[in-house]
This record gives structure tokens, C-alpha cells and sequence, in this order.
């Protein structure tokens, strides 16, 4: 399979860990990434908040981008995909709208091209992890973490808005277990993080007391904003909430890329706030320590 | 204590109602104050109006207490309120359309929308001037703007010395587009009633 990437602004920075994990997971899945050229901002929540004309014109120019290289656009960011996915979804319901964005563009929209998630994509793939898989996950109880942007609106869900499956049962085949539990589609309050953190933490606290209960010993995410919020956040309530969070949060790609026996350090394992490695070790040990 | 009658008050505001249906492709007039979306809603602690409410003060009319509402800058679009309206009304967009009008309107929001506002117009400046997001600037620009320097200091430093965050960004080539998008969207703003 082919697509275009999408790969959003965070990708060499606070999420370079999803970038570098998506690509090599795909490389090692068959599934070839060429990246949307000279792609811009899809405009995020400051842009859908201000002018819903400016939010679809600023991601159609990215989506004409990816239709002249002729192959469905894939975006790792949840919160990419859902502007991309929701500007698409406008454009190919409203002739009207695709007739005035296509002016303001300097490369008219065909709305020939499908938008799609890394999850979705590496889902359609899971045979082929499947029969790949070389370290199995054993010793690793998961909290899927879906968050907002992949499960609503409706429009653009890739899953079940309350109970969705996906990445738990990418991450059964790559031998892990995935506990059952309530806040799979919680929001973390997102971007709110910048602006009021305060709130942020009472959302995050809830999420990860309903991980931790479940007895899960990390969270998996498919999203920067919910990976930052989680990540970050556990040390802050430890010290002001008398918490004790030790639960490393990890993007679904580089899990799968660990049962597919990739190196720990082509996956960014070490760039997070809180270190997983002691963890991973535990796996490890199951595996036989370096044996593949 | 007054009591009123619903279906005569929605029609007595109709050009307000009409217009945020208009923005959001929604219809506010089916909503039948049920209250899911207030019981769902993850942000309904903090909102000085909840959801539901939200929605009746437009159908009401009562347009200078939504726009002025801390509430519907409170929203985080999480959409957990339209998957679940039995009535299929999408309220985060409705939100959305409301936040869009509160602008038009140059109504200057209050406390933690303040926060919000000051937060999206950092992010957009970026976007203009380099065509993405560069973290940095926008997240020391909030901090200067809402009077707290240095606010996360210790996780900017973490990101700073972990590669997660960098001064330097790279623009697109297609600058003069990405302008042109942002004033070409504003001139037919302009233009709309």
C-alpha cells in the first residue's frame, strides 16, 4: 500500500516520537509513506474556532497537495486527521463550499482522494503484523487511550465513538493485554493544557486513576495532545495530589514496533517524561532478554 | 416567575437562531432539553452555563448571555455532546459557530476564555507568519500575553533538551498562498450578513 504523509507540525518536535515510529512501522509493514510536499498547518482548534472558511481553506490546500501526488493522505496526529478528515467530509457534501475554497486556493480541490488515520492504516494491516510479530508484549497490560479526534463526529469516527476496538486489538496481536475499562474516549481537555492547565490536570487525574484501577501498567495513545497531557501531567499530580503515577504512555506505533523486534532506539523510546525502560525490560525478560 | 411559551419565543427569534444554523449546519430548534449533553460533557464542571443551557438561551434569544459565556470557550470540540443527542444535534459545532459570533461581534471573553482566546490568536500568528506551528514562540507568547513568564519552565527545558520542542522551524515555499488563504477567507467574511 501507498500513501501520502501528512505529517503535521508536531512531528519533529513534542510528538517526534509518533513521526519516527509511524514511518518505521509502515517501512517494516509494507506500507510505503511519501510525505504531502510543502505541506502547512491544517489550522487545529484555533482555526475551526475563528472561521470555519479559513479552517476547510487551510486544509484543502494541504488535501490538493496530496491529491496531485495521486495517493490517499494518512495523517499520524489525531488531531490532523480530524481537520483534514472533517474538511474533506464538507467539501465532498457541499458543492457550494468546494466551489468558494477552491477560489481562495491557488490549486483547485478535485475531492478525489480519501483521508485516513495512522491507526485505521496500520489496522487494515494487522494480518501482516500478525505474522511478524518477533518479541511478543507479553507482561504489558494496556489502557487503549483513544481520546476525541479518531472517534467523533460521527463524519469522521475510524471507530465506535464509546466503545471503540481498534488499537486494543492491535495490541493483543502484538501479544499484549488490553484491560477493559471506561475512559477509552474521555477527553483530556487538549489543547485547554496551555491555557487552563488547572482543568487539564482534573480530566487527566481521572483518566489515569481509571487506568491504573483497571490494572493496566501503561496507557497507549494515538494522538499528541492525549500523549503530552498524559505524560507530562503524572509527576505534577504525584507532587500535588499525593499521587503516585508511574504509568508510561506510549504512541500504539511504537509498541507494535517493539513486537516487531525494531530497535528500541529507532522508536524514540527514550524521549518521553516519564522513562519507560524499566518497563520494557520486564517484557524483555519474558522474551528471553535480547533474543529475538 | 414568568411562564413561556417555547414555540412562540423560538419564532420571535428566528434571525438569531437562523443564523447560528446557519454556521454550524445545525438545527437548535430540535433540541428538547433532555440534559445529555450537559451529563456528558467532560468541561460541564467548569462552564459558567452548561450545554443544555447553552443551547435553550439561543433558542430564547438571550444572544448577549451565550456570547458573552465563558462556556462556549470552555468547549474542547470533544464532541462527546453530538455523538450522543438523541435529537442529532452536533453542539460542538454549535459551540464552534458561537465562539466564530462572539469575534464577529468583537465581544472580548472573560477569565478563562480570555485564556483560550489569547491562546488560539498566538497559535493562528504563528501559522501566518511561518505557514506551521512553532511551538516555541507560541507557547512563550502565552505566557508573556497572560502574565506568567515563565509558567511549565521545567517541561520546556525537559522538551528543549530532549529535541522536543526547537527554536528554528521550517516554513513551506507556498508562504504567499498560505496569506492569501487567510486574507481571501477574511474579505468574504466580511462580506457574509
Amino acid at each position: 500500500m501507498k500513501y501520502s504523509y501528512y505529517p503535521g507540525c508536531c512531528h519533529h518536535t513534542s510528538a517526534k516520537e509518533y513521526d519516527i515510529s509511524s514511518r518505521v512501522v509502515c517501512d517494516t509493514l509494507g506500507i510505503q509513506l511519501s510525505d504531502v510536499p510543502d505541506w502547512s498547518c491544517c489550522g487545529s482548534t484555533a482555526a475551526h474556532s475563528t472561521s470555519h472558511l479559513l479552517a476547510t481553506s487551510l486544509a484543502a490546500r494541504n488535501l490538493s497537495l496530496a491529491e496531485k501526488e495521486g495517493e490517499d493522505v494518512v495523517a499520524s496526529c489525531a488531531a490532523c486527521y480530524q481537520r483534514l478528515a472533517m474538511a474533506d467530509h464538507h467539501l465532498k457534501t457541499n458543492k457550494d463550499l468546494l466551489q468558494e475554497v477552491n477560489q481562495i486556493l491557488d490549486r483547485p480541490y478535485g475531492s478525489s482522494i480519501k483521508v485516513r488515520s495512522m491507526l485505521d492504516v496500520i489496522y487494515s494491516a494487522k494480518s501482516t503484523l500478525a505474522a511478524g510479530v518477533k518479541k511478543p508484549l507479553h507482561g504489558l497490560k494496556v489502557a487503549a487511550y483513544y481520546g476525541c479526534l479518531l472517534v467523533r463526529p460521527l463524519s469522521v469516527r475510524v471507530d465506535d465513538a464509546e466503545y471503540p476496538q481498534t488499537m486494543d486489538e492491535l495490541m493483543e496481536t502484538a501479544g499484549a493485554q488490553a484491560v477493559e475499562w471506561g475512559f477509552k474516549t474521555e477527553c483530556c481537555g487538549a489543547s485547554l493544557a496551555i491555557s487552563n492547565e488547572d482543568i487539564v490536570l482534573e480530566l487527566v487525574f481521572k483518566i489515569l486513576e481509571a487506568a491504573r484501577d483497571a490494572g493496566a501498567n501503561c496507557i497507549v495513545t494515538a494522538c499528541p495532545l492525549c500523549h503530552f497531557n498524559l505524560d507530562v501531567r503524572q509527576e505534577k499530580l504525584n507532587k500535588s495530589r499525593g499521587q503516585s503515577f508511574n504509568l508510561p504512555v506510549f504512541y500504539f506505533t511504537q509498541l507494535i514496533g517493539l513486537s516487531l523486534g525494531i530497535d528500541q532506539r529507532d522508536l524514540s523510546l527514550g524521549t518521553h517524561f516519564l522513562d519507560p525502560s524499566r518497563l520494557i525490560k520486564t517484557f524483555d525478560s519474558f522474551n528471553g532478554g535480547d533474543r529475538v | 416567575m414568568q411562564t413561556i411559551n417555547v414555540t412562540d419565543v423560538i419564532r420571535k427569534n428566528s434571525t438569531f437562531i437562523s443564523m447560528i444554523n446557519r454556521d454550524s449546519c445545525q438545527d437548535v430548534k430540535k433540541c428538547y432539553q433532555c440534559g445529555k449533553c450537559s451529563a456528558g460533557c467532560p468541561l460541564a464542571p467548569f462552564m459558567d452555563v452548561l450545554p443544555n443551557q447553552v443551547i435553550r438561551k439561543v433558542q430564547l434569544g438571550m444572544r448577549n448571555e451565550v456570547l458573552n459565556c465563558e462556556s462556549i470557550w470552555l468547549c474542547a470540540y470533544c464532541s462527546t455532546c453530538s455523538v450522543r443527542c438523541p435529537r442529532n444535534i452536533e453542539l460542538a459545532e454549535v459551540m464552534d459557530s458561537l465562539r466564530i459570533l462572539a469575534q464577529r461581534e468583537n465581544i472580548r471573553p472573560k477569565g478563562r476564555a480570555k485564556k483560550v482566546s489569547i491562546f488560539n490568536k498566538g497559535f493562528l500568528r504563528s501559522l501566518k507568519k511561518y505557514g506551521r506551528l512553532h511551538e516555541f514562540t507560541t507557547m512563550l507568547g502565552f505566557n508573556i500575553k497572560s502574565g506568567k513568564p515563565f509558567n511549565n519552565a521545567e517541561t520546556g527545558l525537559f522538551m528543549l533538551t530532549n529535541g522536543k520542542l526547537k527554536l528554528s522551524v521550517s516554513s513551506p515555499r507556498g508562504m504567499d498562498e498560505i496569506n492569501r488563504i487567510f486574507e481571501k477567507t477574511e474579505e468574504l467574511e466580511e462580506k457574509r450578513p
